[in-house]
């Protein structure tokens, strides 16, 4: 056998590499044409107004996205109020509290629940917190927030909240372990800086690592929104999967991602079909835009 | 010049000691510091200088598995009591660190009154006032005064160091200690600091640890001499300086040592 001279063997690894990358663009660049291809009759067809259109109505051909992007938003932000607190919470905890030693152990499990597939969180919300949130999260906020019209209404178990719940479950990893890795960058100066001027171990979390991690906190959570936006299994399963936009957050709706996984094998309109391609395309820009914001926040507090 | 050996004890360590886990690293110290002088603290890289001036605010045992025995009196109360409160203490003793730690998100105005404000006083004119008093002592108020509002860490190393200086100030804290204050800044930055000691003294007590003998010659009033742990000499730092009493400590400040 010939031995390759370094030179070429650099000049192959060169190509080999870069075609690789090159293919993965071209994917990428081929998945965004498809979808405007296939979405453009629906394009054609609604334009905008898709996009404000509250009626989503197979039988007569009529299709609108407003409760899907209603549906996805809704999900999406009130999982990330629950899930911020919590994760920054839990990566002080371990960053803080905990002795090396056992820290490691607890963020490991802490980061196993992202390993959790998504069917999984499925099938324990609808066994197990659906009814939970019917028979006891429900009753409860009822009785004491319910002069808010987001407490309003019966609740089936299913709907915005169990899939908001579930969601927030599915992206605290994400975020405390990014919290984490954020929180161990701030300089032992930094806390010791707090202490000798007198302040209280929560005075010096304020002072010395909340502070300066806001913007890595935000790029946190913006990475968290991302992964709640496109979830679609445990979302599915637990949020009734019907088209309706309702100000109670015990009421059921749908998401972008949801709709898709529903209805695409059903389709049998090239509208139907279309304009679930149309949802898809608006999916990807509305992940898109949010990872573009997550940057320019993180650069906006960079600087200072 | 009055007798400083007369001045009144402000701050005391008892039998003093500190581990790292295992490693013993200050064993038995036992020293009194007087009011308004400026104490340094000499000897070999890790010889538990640092060390023992962290457990003189109780920081030390921030660290995970450090340890402390012994005792701390400052105006005759132990601060290693039970009772007492830790953060009282640090209010008390103030601390400058080797490299200067600004918080990086806020402007220097913020920097000098954090202390304050942790206090729970947010008066405007108080903050304001504190803050030109602290970094007049500072000695760094007309270089930063027409851009308070520019972040603390926008500024060169010594000013920086000096407004570290200024926050540790503004609690008004009757001890002041430093870590190798001025290690990591150059000459002219040094010197500025130095200076601004000889004022600050008028007012406070220092306990300074640095590495550079000619600035504990020039500027302490004290000097104790450590190596591994142990306090081997404590005494004026005239005398300390040219007329030492032990070996060792003569050794280390004629360079055949350490």
């Amino acid at each position: 056998m010939i031995k390759l001279k370094s030179k070429t063997q650099d000049a192959l690894l060169f190509y080999v590499l870069r075609t690789i990358s090159l293919v993965v663009i071209a994917l990428l660049l081929g998945i965004i044409f498809v979808l405007i291809q296939a979405a453009w009759p629906a394009i054609k067809a609604g334009g905008l107004t898709f996009l404000f259109s509250k009626e989503w109505n197979p039988v007569e051909d009529r299709y609108g996205a407003l409760p899907f992007i209603f549906g996805t938003l809704v999900t999406s932000l009130v999982a990330l109020l629950i899930a911020t607190p919590v994760s920054v919470l839990i990566a002080l905890f371990i960053t803080e509290y905990l002795p090396k030693s056992i820290s490691r152990i607890v963020a490991l499990l802490v980061e196993m629940v992202a390993a959790i597939p998504s069917i999984v969180f499925g099938l324990w919300g609808v066994f197990y917190l659906a009814p939970f949130v019917k028979k006891v999260l429900a009753p409860l906020l009822k009785t004491h927030l319910g002069f808010l019209p987001l407490f309003q209404g019966p609740s089936f178990g299913i709907g915005i909240l169990t899939a908001a719940l579930i969601l927030s479950i599915m992206i605290v990893p994400t975020i405390s372990s990014i919290c984490r890795s954020i929180f161990e960058l701030v300089p032992a100066h930094q806390k010791e800086a707090s202490y000798a001027l007198g302040s209280t171990k929560y005075e010096m979390i304020k002072l010395a690592i909340l502070s300066p991690s806001v913007s890595g906190i935000s790029s946190a959570v913006v990475l968290g929104l991302g992964r709640a936006l496109g979830e679609t299994m445990a979302v599915t399963m637990l949020i009734g999967n019907s088209p309706v936009i309702s100000s109670s957050l015990f009421s059921p709706a749908a998401t972008m991602a949801s709709v898709m996984a529903n209805e695409y094998a059903d389709a049998n309109t090239p509208l139907h079909i279309s304009s679930l391609c149309y949802l898809a395309l608006l999916l990807f820009l509305i992940t898109f835009l949010s990872n573009l914001f997550a940057r320019t926040i993180v650069k906006s507090f960079s600087k200072g | 010049m009055p007798n400083l050996n007369d001045a009144k004890v402000i701050l005391e360590a008892k039998k003093l000691e500190a581990w790292f886990g295992d490693f013993h690293a200050v064993k038995g110290i036992t020293v009194d510091y007087r009011e308004k002088t400026i104490n340094a603290i000499i000897g070999p890289s890790g010889c538990g200088k640092s060390t023992y001036l962290r457990c003189l605010n109780r920081i030390h045992e921030e660290i995970e598995g450090a340890r402390t025995a012994g005792e701390v009196l400052l105006e005759g109360k132990n601060i290693y009591d039970k009772k007492v409160d830790v953060v009282d203490v640090r209010r008390r003793i103030g601390m400058v660190f080797q490299k200067p730690n600004p918080f990086p998100s806020m402007s220097i105005l913020d920097n000098v009154v954090i202390g304050l404000r942790l206090q729970g006083i947010s008066k405007r004119s108080t903050l304001l006032e504190t803050a030109e008093v602290c970094l007049r002592k500072a000695a760094l108020w007309d270089e930063v005064k027409d851009k308070l509002n520019s972040l603390g860490t926008s500024l060169s190393g010594g000013q920086q160091q000096r407004l570290c200086i200024a926050r540790a100030l503004a609690v008004n804290p009757p001890v002041l200690l430093m870590d190798e204050p001025t290690s990591a800044l150059d000459p002219i930055a040094t010197a500025k600091i130095e200076e601004l000691m000889n004022e600050i003294k008028k007012e406070y007590t220092v306990i300074i640890v640095t590495h550079n003998m000619q600035q504990a010659a020039r500027i302490s009033d004290f000097t104790s001499f450590f190596v591994y742990g142990n306090m081997i000499e404590h005494g004026l730092s005239a005398d300390i300086f040219t007329n030492p009493k032990e070996k060792q400590t003569e050794d280390y400040i004629s360079g055949r040592f350490g």
